[in-house]
């Protein structure tokens, strides 16, 4: 026994939190492994928040806290009165970060920008497949390769991006993290020595933290960047712990052994807020889980007949259920946090009664129909199983007979596209960009049909509305648009919404001035910690 | 010797050569797209869908595809990480240290406590003594091990608080790697505690994966030494009147521990290949939980690669104990 | 090692049977283990079979009302729960109860299905050698050359997660043993006289096979197929608790713990309990085999 006690004791000494370093060092548990450090790359949010948010900038940020596109690396801009041409002035005497393989001769100028982003998007670059299996799915998902037509230099500190039809949301696409912009000196110089993967393993950009190592499925580690061109951060040293288990990072946190962790499990939820050294940051996600009927088919082809169920369905037990009570009933087809929001909107209530006389009004009777619930867990549904059990109990009330049906993740998302799909299914999606239009014109609009939407509904007023909304440049503008198609929407009742789940961050009680982004991100520009 | 060793090598060969193919076509039978789950809720045009295939090479026809791969391995190349898009290889070679560190220490507990349990069970054989070992020694062995992973996890990081939940060492601790093998390089490092930090963080999962070959090598000890113990020329070293002690340490032990080292040989072959459940209860950086997460990512190259890259390990090791075997028992070398 | 050639000698006579039950059972009986191995696992099959009846609750209804209720004994524990309820209020002892059935059920499933598999296999390679007994015993080392457990998670994740692919895929990477050693009895025995003298008195191949040889090799595989019910089980919940085995809300041990692992710094009972079953039932196998073969080895009997 004695030698455990031996181990314990040196434990207790090395407690590194404990020690009194003049240096500051955050640790942050994070939830999983970086897929790698080229954030153009991929696309999930565990990767860019340990490569594109403490290495990176973009032309345009999302003003901390919001979905706010502001200035960046671009100074400002200018957009053509078409909407077509954008001409960006980039920030002077932006310092590249060095390790030591490379040291950056010279500052940020328009070749970064145009190497950034040229290699995304054409497929002749050097640089389109420098690592195997090199693919830009955010890139193209967001349509770049189509849309743009031209990426120029003006000067060194000009450029100049041509599109081939005006695009409202063009520049919130800028500051998604696959649109940092990387070093093009650091690229040429890899390309010299013969070690081209490097960037994606050694990231040099011009963000708050500069990368210094990784240990695969374990650590990464970040220092201050002693040049950065903005508010340089308090933090000396930012770890990420890679721990998977959510149990486990709450046992880090609690023993101190790291600062903020993502993703808590709903049950801890509770005991955390109870816990005197902890405290626990609760924010609306940017996101949506629905129902999505198939419009296309009989009976579901008749609004009121989607109406009915849709009053038939209790959503407060499903967060309740699902979430523990950590996600709010959804209205809206987006999120209450994003600009253009209709508060005005009226939402089906639940109402059995109702439901059951609709359903008689619309000539309906004994229908029997499928629920398709996902298999796996994702941030605003964490459970579809369960909630298609709360829905099937809820139908069974007002005489509708449901078959619950899954597949395989894959097969699901590949089958549940189909136009003929037999039944409803549970869906969602979590924004990419904060605009309005990356939810109801990816998911609802008429090109949709038979890919993101998965209602199969093609409403010419709605259609119309959202696709003025996108090439309309005023904010305002567009706002009265969106409102007023969410009012169409709800109308025609497509889905049911369901959720919109909330953001748990629980962290120690002396961390300061950290702020989650609406979008999901975990980023540490502005963290400290309190003594 | 060299002909043995030729006629086993020449054996191996179609052996991998069938693992290849089952690798191979394992990850062809998957169900799912996986290039539908690379995007997620995000649905690709045809387009795309088409053109990421391609670049997947999963558009060509499914022999040139197993060719091509077969071609790869033998350069030593396996391929790139779906998910990832590093060298399946790079990242073998980045886990590969922490599961050998962990085996490492794993078979040291398991030898240095099984087999003087197994000695000491066969000379008190039948007493209160020998019955007790292996009545551990058969808990041991009929251990859930995920469970007993998550009961010392319980007691001693939770309630006790001696050891850490996971990691390899203390975040406090940073250096470059040399080796990957975190014990060495903590002590090349010459940061104070370091060391100690490795090896606590290294203390439960090496018991953990230590309990079953713990009890496996008891046994088996026990077992040998038994047979040996009652031949006839340990009965005539102990009428000669050598000392217990001298019988058991010089003539039976020595010859018992033939079939023991086989069976240790095989234990080494399988930790090598990824404690499956121990690392992903302890979540230690390794192949084994490497391989698990990818299933789970559904990954098909690193599984693919995976398989083939821990058969071959498996098979390697096991070669290795035939030869031993050979070497030490020069009965069954002709 | 020369089998059962004490007892070997080929008779069917009833007299001969039941004085070789007798002397088994002489042996087994004396080895104390063994007995209680039984005897724990006899208890574990009536649990399994009456468990409709024993079973206090419902191993599926959720009492909302009395969520991770600890057991009778800690405090806040209640006499409806006696080992406590999950984190959705499933009563804990209801649903190992049931969950009883089935790990026995996959014993035997299991055990079965490699054994027949193996058996037939091991038969075929050992009687007709040649070319077909290289091809399956190359098959066998692929099949070997991977670890078993992850080959059996590879096949669940390519059969799609469910208990019954899960036991295939375990029987499947289980069933190589029996091959080797059904094909190297068959090897043993093939050259003896007795054999060589039914070939002569004109018995086809198949009668030889089954009628003859087989079961003169079946001490070694009754021994394997203990070992191969606890590592059944053994693996199934491995498999279950890394989310590829039963699904939820299938009370099956590993899959239970699964479940509550998220709870295990709060609530010790929903971890404990499973696992503890699962380490009981192994434990009695294994103490079953570890008689049987002592009472079937005639080389151990002997010292």
């Amino acid at each position: 026994m004695r030698y455990k006690l031996g181990f314990a004791a040196a434990l207790l000494a090395a407690s590194f939190l404990s020690t009194t370093a003049s240096a500051k060092t955050f640790v942050f548990c994070s939830e999983g492994s970086p897929e790698g450090f080229d954030p153009g790359l991929y696309t999930a949010g565990t990767t860019f928040d340990a490569s594109a948010h403490p290495v990176y900038n973009r032309l345009i940020e999302f003003k901390p806290g919001t979905t706010q596109p502001v200035a960046g690396l671009a100074q400002s801009w200018d957009i053509s009165s078409d909407g077509t041409v954008y001409t960006f002035k980039l920030r002077p005497n932006v310092k590249f970060q060095s390790n030591a393989s490379f040291k950056p001769t010279r500052t940020l100028t328009a070749d970064d920008v145009i190497f950034s982003i040229g290699r995304q998007i054409d497929a002749n670059n050097p640089w389109n497949k420098y690592i195997a299996g090199a693919s830009w799915e955010y890139a193209s998902g967001m349509g770049f390769p189509k849309l743009i037509k031209s990426i120029e230099k003006v000067d060194d500190l000009t450029v100049k991006i041509t599109l081939t039809h005006p695009e409202a949301p063009f520049l919130a696409d800028l500051a998604m993290p696959f649109a940092s912009i990387l070093s093009k000196e650091y690229a040429d110089s890899l390309e010299k020595s013969g070690k081209k993967e490097q960037l994606n393993q050694a990231p040099i950009g011009t963000g708050p933290y500069s990368f210094v190592a990784y240990q695969r499925d374990a650590v990464i580690r970040f220092k201050k960047n002693a040049d950065y061109w903005g508010t340089a951060p308090k933090i000396d040293d930012l770890v990420f712990a890679i721990t998977t288990d959510a149990a486990v990072r709450y046992q880090k946190l609690k023993a101190g052994e790291c600062h903020l962790m993502p993703y808590p499990n709903a049950a801890d939820v509770k005991a955390m807020k109870a816990d005197p050294n902890l405290k626990v940051l609760e924010q609306e996600g940017l996101n949506i889980a629905y129902l999505a009927y198939n419009t296309t088919q009989a009976p579901f082809d008749k609004p009121e007949v989607r109406k009915a169920l849709n009053k038939a369905i209790n959503k407060k037990a499903i967060v309740d259920a699902v979430f523990q009570g950590m996600a709010t009933p959804a209205v809206n087809p987006i999120p209450p946090t994003m600009w253009s929001y209709n508060k005005s909107t009226q939402d089906d209530t639940y109402d059995l009664e109702a439901a059951k006389k609709m359903l008689a009004d619309a000539g309906v009777k004994d229908l029997s129909m499928k629920v398709w619930a996902m298999p796996v867990s994702r941030p605003y549904m964490l459970n579809a199983r369960r909630a298609a059990e709360i829905i099937q109990d809820d139908f069974s009330k007002i005489g509708v007979k449901v078959e619950i049906v899954t597949y395989e993740w894959a097969e699901y998302l590949s089958r549940s596209k189909a136009k003929d799909r037999d039944g409803a299914a549970i869906m969602g999606w979590t924004g990419d960009n904060g605009d309005p239009d990356n939810f109801l014109d990816t998911l609802l609009g008429c090109d949709a049909v038979g890919g993101n939407n998965r209602a199969q509904w093609c409403n010419k007023e709605f259609d119309e509305l959202v696709k003025k909304a996108k090439v309309t440049a005023d904010q305002a503008e567009r706002t009265k648009l969106y409102e007023q198609a969410q009012l169409v929407f709800k109308k025609d009742a497509p889905w049911a919404t369901i959720d919109h789940s909330l953001a748990i961050v629980p962290m120690r009680k002396n961390v300061v001035n950290f702020v989650k982004s609406p979008l999901g991100a975990f980023t540490f520009e502005s963290v400290d910690l309190a003594d | 010797m060299f002909g043995f060793l030729l006629r086993r090598i020449a054996v191996l060969i179609p052996t991998f050569i069938g693992v290849s193919i089952i690798a191979f076509s394992f990850i062809r039978l998957l169900p799912g797209d996986p290039v539908a789950l690379l995007s997620g809720e995000r649905v690709m045009s045809p387009e795309q869908h088409a053109a990421v295939s391609h670049q997947l090479g999963l558009d060509r026809p499914i022999v040139i595809q197993y060719l091509d791969y077969l071609w790869g391995v033998m350069r030593g190349d396996f391929g790139a990480s779906i998910v990832s898009k590093t060298p399946i290889m790079t990242q073998f070679l980045d886990l590969f240290p922490a599961t050998v560190e962990l085996s490492f220490c794993a078979i040291i507990i398991a030898v240095a406590l099984g087999i003087p349990a197994g000695v000491i069970a066969a000379i008190k054989r039948g007493t209160i003594i020998d019955q007790g070992m292996m009545g551990v020694a058969l808990v041991g062995y009929s251990m859930p091990i995920f469970w007993w992973g998550l009961l010392l996890i319980i007691l001693f990081s939770g309630i006790l608080q001696w050891f850490p939940v996971s990691g390899r060492i203390s975040l406090m601790f940073f250096f470059e790697p040399v080796t990957g093998f975190m014990l060495i390089d903590s002590l090349l490092s010459d940061q104070k505690g370091a060391f100690l930090s490795a090896l606590s963080h290294l203390a439960l999962p090496s018991i953990v994966l230590a309990t079953i070959p713990l009890a496996v090598i008891a046994r088996q000890t026990r077992s040998a030494m038994l047979e040996v113990l009652s031949e006839d020329y340990v009965r005539t070293a102990r009428a000669k009147g050598l000392s217990p002690f001298r019988v058991v340490g010089l003539h039976a032990l020595r010859n018992a521990m033939i079939p023991v080292i086989t069976t240790i040989g095989l234990q080494v072959g399988v930790m090598l290949a990824g404690a499956i459940l121990t690392e992903t209860i302890f979540s230690w950086p390794g192949i084994g939980k490497w391989m698990v997460d990818s299933v789970f990512r559904r990954d098909y190259p690193v599984i693919q690669g995976g398989l083939l890259l821990i058969a071959g390990i498996i098979m390697i090791v096991n070669l290795i104990v035939d030869l031993l075997y050979g070497l030490i028992n020069p009965r069954i070398r002709h | 090692m020369a089998g059962t050639s004490t007892t070997a000698q080929p008779t069917s006579s009833a007299a001969m049977r039941r004085q070789m039950l007798k002397e088994f059972w002489f042996y087994f009986s004396e080895n104390r283990g063994a007995v209680i191995g039984l005897f724990v696992f006899l208890i574990l099959v009536v649990i399994a079979v009456l468990a409709p009846i024993i079973a206090p609750h419902s191993p599926f209804e959720q009492y909302r009302e009395a969520v991770l209720k600890p057991p009778i004994w800690a405090q806040g524990g209640t006499a409806t729960f006696l080992l406590g309820t999950d984190p959705v209020g499933r009563d804990i002892l209801s649903r190992l109860i049931y969950g009883a059935q089935y790990s026995l059920f996959i014993g035997v499933f299991v055990t079965t299905l490699s054994l027949v598999g193996g058996i037939l296999v091991g038969l075929i390679a050992g009687y007709y050698r040649g070319w077909v007994d290289t091809v399956i015993m190359r098959l066998m080392d692929i099949i070997l050359a991977f670890p078993s457990l992850l080959l059996a998670l590879v096949l669940v994740a390519i059969l799609g997660p469910s208990l019954t692919n899960g036991m295939i895929a375990i029987a499947l990477v289980l069933q190589p043993h029996f091959v080797r050693l059904t094909r190297a009895a068959v090897m043993a025995e093939k050259s003896k006289d007795y054999v060589t003298a039914s070939r002569l008195a004109g018995a086809g191949p198949l009668r030889l096979m089954f009628r003859t040889i087989l079961p003169n090799c079946t001490a070694p595989l009754i021994v394997q197929a203990t070992l191969s019910f606890s590592n059944a089980i053994l693996d199934a919940a491995a498999l279950g608790f890394l989310g590829m085995g039963a699904q939820p809300p299938a009370p099956e041990w590993g899959t239970m713990l699964s479940e509550s692992r998220e709870f295990i710094l709060q609530a010790w009972w929903v971890v404990t309990f499973p696992g503890l079953a699962i380490l009981i039932t192994v434990l009695a196998i294994n103490l079953m085999g570890d008689g049987l073969r002592d009472a079937l080895d005639p080389k151990m009997k002997r010292s």
